[in-house]
């Protein structure tokens, strides 16, 4: 192995990882895309002429938000690819069946996004929701898709359980089949028609909030649970029994904080306690994480062995604490969110929280993949550069997104109060607060921070491409305890 | 470290995880089941799909403190009466039609959706198409081709979207009928069509 040292080498990764970094290069990719049409869409917002009748709004929009979902679950699926062999301790059983399907749903993509860009729209009936796009905000992908989708989880979910009960059946492999489960099984609730919109978006809920307050959470949490034990050397026991009080602390809260999308969609009144009660218990899971990582950390002196992976997974532990828990926690209540339900608010938060709770840990995982792929080498202090590259990735980063998490919280409150509070939501009080000058100069530091966070993101794609190149130190020893 | 508190004991919060979920999965279910009837066309807060054979309004109720739809004398769409079963084709290819073309990656419904364009709960009812005799035709118009048709200053306009006739007609049939959906008084302090402020 010394001779690959410091090179990309497939030899350096078992079966699970090299499946593991073909999900991760084109999670990469789509995340890169996800950057555009998010620059475009805001952009459109500031010159709406721009590529009007072209690319409208709405296409660049469902790019931007399907281009998102869609790497994330390819970071997932790279995630557990990569962990699993070490956790099982047994080969994955299907690798090859593991690689058709991961082209199989590539492919898929791919058509998917070209449909959406060049086709964009069809006539109002069943075959444009079948072939084109059904329309329902993140799960726009049309009905065929669904289908190969559920396949290709279907597939992904047996060499998980399989290569677990061959081998070794962990605390954190028993929690995360189950989670598996539940996260495919929720998608089966958005794959139907009806004409009535309350029931449409009663169940469209579950498979966008049971996703990202539950089931996604759970499942960032058994990576993190693997991250920690992998670059801190934290001990089994603690991070599974931590991981138990996270699943019953998250579950607990977010399954019944469902209710807070049930305020006002035609769903009865009881959804304003349930939903405002349960759902202001969400953050108490994650403060619990911070707690943890920080602590884990600390007590090691942070001596790890990959140091932007643990920059990374600290970045996600707070900011799933920011962006989740402080910025969903502002708008939950139903006094309030009356006033800010569909609005700048919402996406600020949505922001926050999608790229604090979930780009962070992927990104932390890119850099597992990159020390293991050039042969386990080392990645703590004094790197070339003092690591110049991925620190100023991580901070430009970082600071691009909260930069536009304040702007549009700026924009979001003025529209709170002008097109909601004051205006009553008509059509002229919608233009209202969007002419308002405090709301546009919102929309410009939106899409400024926005071009920061995309030069983050080209400095993190050359960091990864980079780092360790030629590097003949081995990585840090950890003792575990 | 070794203790054997029960709060340090793994066992104590695997099964402490399995009963708060499995818990919190039945309550939902219960609620679910309980939820769904009234939501279902044809209940108290969501009406049957021949409501838009009426005139609807959306009142203060002194009761609850908030704004609700109130269904009033009979004043069919397009002045054509329609049975339970046609007004149900007609909304449902309303609503197939706002699917295919994407409508909710520009505006909100029952306030879910992006951002860029006004929220359509209460479209139907926006002072902004004149007088409840213009409506109709100028809804229809506008929804076939909206792209000459500009209401404000930041030159943001919705783009033609290859509407037909047939089927802009079906999607005014659609959110005629969401604005009658009780939604808890969102939108607040909204002023409805022929309504003083
Ligand atoms: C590309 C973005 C975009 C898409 C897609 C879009 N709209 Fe619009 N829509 C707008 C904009 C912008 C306005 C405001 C136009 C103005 O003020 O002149 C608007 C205005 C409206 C209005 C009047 C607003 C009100 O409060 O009553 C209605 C009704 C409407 N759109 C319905 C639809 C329907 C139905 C669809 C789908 C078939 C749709 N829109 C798709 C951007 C869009
Ligand atoms: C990582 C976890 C989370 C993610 C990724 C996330 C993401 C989002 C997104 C994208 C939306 C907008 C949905 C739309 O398009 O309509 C949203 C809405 C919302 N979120 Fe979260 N969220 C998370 C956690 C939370 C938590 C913990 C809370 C509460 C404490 C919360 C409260 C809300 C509320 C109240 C809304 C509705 C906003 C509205 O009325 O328009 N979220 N969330
Ligand atoms: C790089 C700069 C980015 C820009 C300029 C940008 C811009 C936008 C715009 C204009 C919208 C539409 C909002 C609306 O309907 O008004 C949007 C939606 C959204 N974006 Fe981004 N985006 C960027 C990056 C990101 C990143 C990195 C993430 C997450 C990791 C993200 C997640 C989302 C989500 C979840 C929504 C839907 C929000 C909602 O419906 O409430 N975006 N973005
Ligand atoms: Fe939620």
């Amino acid at each position: 192995m010394a001779t690959t040292m410091g090179r990309l080498d497939s030899a350096n990764l078992n079966g699970g990882q090299k499946l593991a970094v073909k999900y991760f290069l084109v999670a990469g990719i789509l995340f890169g895309a996800q950057i555009l049409f998010g620059l475009i869409s805001g952009l459109q917002y500031l010159m709406p002429e721009l590529l009007y009748g072209v690319l409208d709004f709405s296409v660049n929009r469902m790019v931007h938000i399907n281009a998102l979902v869609v790497w994330l679950l390819y970071g997932f699926l790279g995630s557990v690819y990569w962990m699993l062999e070490e956790e099982s301790q047994h080969e994955v059983v299907g690798l090859k069946l593991g690689n058709l399907i991961f082209w199989v749903l590539t492919s898929a993509v791919t058509v998917v996004v070209l449909v959406y860009l060049l086709v964009q729209v069809g006539p109002g009936n069943q075959t444009s929701l079948w072939l084109i796009n059904e329309g329902r905000e993140y799960i726009e992908a049309p009905r065929w898709a669904d289908i190969g989708i559920v396949v290709s989880v279907l597939v992904f979910f047996y060499n998980v359980a399989t290569t677990f009960s061959k081998g070794r059946y962990t605390g954190i492999a028993g929690v995360l089949v189950l989670d598996l489960l539940a996260l495919f099984g929720l998608y089966l609730a958005g794959m139907f028609y009806t004409p009535n919109i309350s029931v449409d978006q009663y169940w469209w809920w579950w498979v966008i909030h049971l996703w990202v307050e539950a089931t996604w959470e759970v499942m960032v949490a058994c990576i993190m649970a693997y991250g920690l034990m992998k670059v801190l050397g934290v001990r089994r026991k603690i991070v599974e029994t931590w991981l138990y009080i996270e699943v019953a602390l998250m579950f607990g809260s977010g399954i019944l904080g469902l209710g807070h999308h049930y305020f006002w969609i035609g769903t009865p009144e009881y959804w304003f306690t349930i939903g405002g009660l349960f759902s202001a218990l969400e953050p108490v899971p994650l403060v619990a994480m911070v707690v943890h990582a920080v602590f884990d950390a600390g007590a090691r002196h942070a001596k790890n062995s990959n140091h932007p992976t643990m920059a990374w997974l600290i970045a996600h532990a707070f900011g799933n604490f920011f962006g989740a828990g402080v910025w969903g926690f502002m708008h939950t209540l139903p006094q309030i969110n009356l006033y800010t339900h569909g609005t700048q608010w919402s996406a600020s938060h949505g922001h926050l929280a999608f790229f604090g709770a979930y780009a962070t840990i992927i990104i932390a995982f890119f850099y597992l993949a990159a020390q293991r792929w050039r042969g386990g080498v080392w990645m703590s202090g004094e790197l070339p550069g003092n690591g110049w590259k991925w620190k100023w990735a991580l901070g430009l980063l970082n600071l691009g997104m909260i930069g536009m998490t304040v702007a549009l919280l700026i924009s979001g409150y003025e529209q709170s109060q002008i097109e909601r509070a004051i205006e009553g939501s008509s059509w002229i009080g919608y233009f209202a607060a969007q002419a308002h000058p405090w709301f546009i100069q919102g929309m410009w530091w939106r899409e400024a921070f926005g071009v920061m966070f995309a030069l983050g993101f080209v400095l993190l794609v050359w960091d990864l491409l980079t780092i360790g190149k030629g590097e003949t130190r081995a990585q840090q020893a950890i003792a575990a305890e | 470290m070794a203790t054997s508190q029960w709060w340090s004991s793994e066992s104590f919060w695997r099964k402490t995880a399995i009963w708060v979920t499995g818990g919190s999965m039945v309550i939902l279910i219960l609620l679910t089941m309980d939820t769904l009837p009234q939501i279902s066309a044809g209940s108290k807060r969501v009406p049957a799909y021949s409501v838009i054979n009426h005139r609807i309004e959306y009142q203060l109720d002194n009761t609850r403190h908030v704004q609700v739809p109130v269904i009033g004398k009979e004043e069919p769409l397009f002045g054509v009466k329609l049975t339970e079963e046609e007004a149900e084709a007609l909304v449902s290819h309303g609503k197939m039609t706002v699917q295919a073309k994407n409508c909710m990656n520009c505006h909100t419904l029952l306030g879910n959706g992006a951002y860029y364009a006004p929220d359509l709960t209460k479209a139907w009812l926006d002072q902004y198409w004149g007088n409840s005799d213009i409506r109709e035709t100028q809804m229809v118009e506008f929804i076939k081709d909206p792209s000459n048709k500009l209401h404000n200053s930041l030159n943001r306009r919705m783009p033609n979207l290859g509407v037909t006739d047939e089927e802009a007609r079906a999607v005014v049939a659609f959110l005629k009928w969401m604005s009658a959906i009780d939604t808890n008084g969102f939108p607040y302090n909204f002023k409805s069509i022929e309504q003083e402020n």
